[in-house]
């Protein structure tokens, strides 16, 4: 009946919003792009330096956190190599995380007058922190020829890494943006939490300072699975083994399928809880 | 009180050159509300627990059918809390409904409150560009309208100055030359617009009949009574989320005004 031209929307046409979601992602993508753009830019648009603050960031960290810890950690060698290949990984995760909530949150107000893909929010900040994190690559390579550590061949690997890192941010930053939607204290709270992950996490500690009996409880965090992927291809110049690389594997691909399912069933009501 | 119904296919057979642009059939709109407010995750476990989170049902549309037309200015009158903005949404897609179906053809353009995306650090280039890309454009979209944009908000000396610079004036202009930049098979607006000056607003109200005369159908919710009568086709009433009455300006106007004494 009706041959107008362009897009029919047809309410009762739609799939699955966890499928459907990802196909309107597809259509929006240059929106993808300019969010990302946007939070790169106006990040830093104020400072002097500007987009240096990426790299300066983590490097002023990691000085500090080498200086005070490779006195207490003697014994790990070339300390700022291990620290730091640690940080971007956990820095990644849990600016991406943090942005995706606070992203969402910010979008409420455009959720509720037109209609933008829900999940561009988590995505678009994910996808902000996977620049930075390629951003801080810099600065990890200069303290490398710094401490006249070798680069080993094997970072060949980190692809891999970081699209398994990727996906567990993803699937975690949808989860923790979708329960912020309805209470919003989970966004202070997930601060807290964060703080006390990255300090079970072994990111400026070795593993093995951590007492046998505690092992089994400290080998299902799933951050620390992700950190090995790191760590092994840069610090210990070595191919992850598959028994190493499954747990990270089947973290990544098991939270992003419960972050997207769990996100997408509720997006119907985001424009009013927002 | 006249309730007129509407069908979608009453209306294909008794003017079959009559195209339809925005078909609700049975639509109802249902709110899930908490019936205390739980503002924290450690309330609401507790009280998961214990059973007692409770809903409230809240129905903003309740079972409303329409069809609005190829060209038409339709507009939208009612209370404070009648469901005329939940309406608007549930036709821009912010809102799925609840019960029954809406299907709408072609792109549709809302102006509602303009330059809502607008980033106060970056230029006003960049936020044609992140404001066209929320509105669904892509890069090549803008890039063809984006001169016509700028001279049209008349700010072609300030376009690459942060937009935090921009009076409100000029933010609204570039709003809704941005809004407004391509043709829209229909045009949602809330609330008529003020935006600028005199001079200005002749221009957006130019635009708005340029449209118009293109074949884009306009909906239009407003309190101003008197110039939505002036400028609708047609009128619907929505009055508790119900369709009271759908017809000519003149006599829907009336029958509210009515109602409202």
């Amino acid at each position: 009946m009706n041959s107008v031209s362009g897009t029919v929307y047809d309410s009762a046409k739609q799939i699955s919003p966890a499928f459907s979601e990802v196909r309107e992602l597809r259509n929006y993508r240059y929106l993808l792009a300019q969010l990302v753009r946007r939070d790169i830019v106006t990040r830093y648009k104020r400072s002097v330096l500007g987009v240096a603050w990426t790299m300066l960031n983590p490097l002023g960290t990691m000085l500090i956190l080498a200086l005070v810890f490779s006195q207490l950690f003697k014994t790990v060698e070339s300390y700022p190599v291990y620290i730091l290949s640690g940080l971007i990984a956990w820095n990644f995760f849990s600016q991406g995380t943090n942005a995706a909530m606070s992203g969402l949150v910010w979008g409420g107000s455009m959720l509720q007058r037109i209609y933008i893909p829900r999940t561009i929010f988590g995505v678009s900040a994910i996808g902000t922190a996977l620049v930075n994190l390629l951003i801080s690559i810099v600065p990890l390579i200069l303290v490398m020829l710094f401490t006249r550590t070798p680069i080993p061949w094997t970072v060949v690997f980190l692809p891999v890494s970081i699209l398994l890192l990727t996906g567990f941010a993803l699937g975690f930053g949808l989860f923790i943006s979708s329960l912020a939607v309805y209470f919003p204290d989970v966004a202070e709270m997930y601060q807290i939490v964060l703080f006390a992950w990255m300090y079970l996490t072994p990111v400026i500690y070795p593993e093995n300072i951590i007492p046998e009996k505690w092992l089994s409880i400290y080998r299902l965090n799933p951050m620390n699975a992700m950190l090995k992927m790191f760590r092994i291809p840069i610090y210990e110049g070595r191919i992850p083994t598959g028994p190493e690389i499954l747990p990270a594997l089947l973290w990544a691909l098991g939270m992003l399928i419960f972050g997207w399912f769990f996100f997408t069933s509720k997006t119907d009501e985001y424009a009013y809880r927002v | 009180m006249r309730i007129e119904s509407e069908t979608v296919q009453a209306t294909s057979q008794d003017a079959p050159v009559v195209q339809n642009m925005i078909q609700l059939e049975n639509v109802s709109v249902e709110y899930r509300i908490p019936t205390e407010r739980i503002g924290t995750l450690k309330e609401f476990m507790i009280r998961y627990l214990q059973r007692r989170v409770g809903f409230r049902k809240f129905r903003a549309l309740d079972n409303v059918s329409l069809s609005i037309h190829k060209g038409e200015v339709f507009g939208i009158v009612g209370n404070n809390g009648a469901g005329k903005s939940t309406m608007l949404k549930v036709i821009s897609r912010v809102l799925r409904p609840t019960l029954g179906r809406i299907v709408t053809y072609g792109k549709i353009a809302p102006l509602l409150e303009l330059g809502a995306g607008f980033h106060p650090e970056l230029s006003g280039r960049e936020n044609v560009y992140l404001n066209g890309a929320l509105l669904g454009y892509s890069r090549e979209d803008m890039d063809r309208v984006f001169d016509e944009i700028v001279s049209f908000a008349e700010l072609e000396p300030f376009i690459d100055s942060p937009i935090r610079t921009y009076s409100s004036g000029m933010y609204a202009r570039l709003g809704f030359a941005v809004a407004t930049a391509h043709f829209p098979e229909i045009l949602i607006v809330d609330e008529i617009l003020s935006v600028g000056d005199e001079a200005f607003q002749k221009k957006c109200n130019d635009r708005m009949i340029g449209f118009r005369q293109q074949g884009a159908t306009v909906l239009i919710v407003s309190h101003a009574l008197d110039r939505l009568q002036d400028m609708c086709d047609r009128i619907a009433w929505l009055d508790h989320g119900k369709l009271q009455l759908v017809g000519q300006p003149g006599q829907v106007i009336e029958a509210y005004r009515q109602e409202m004494h």
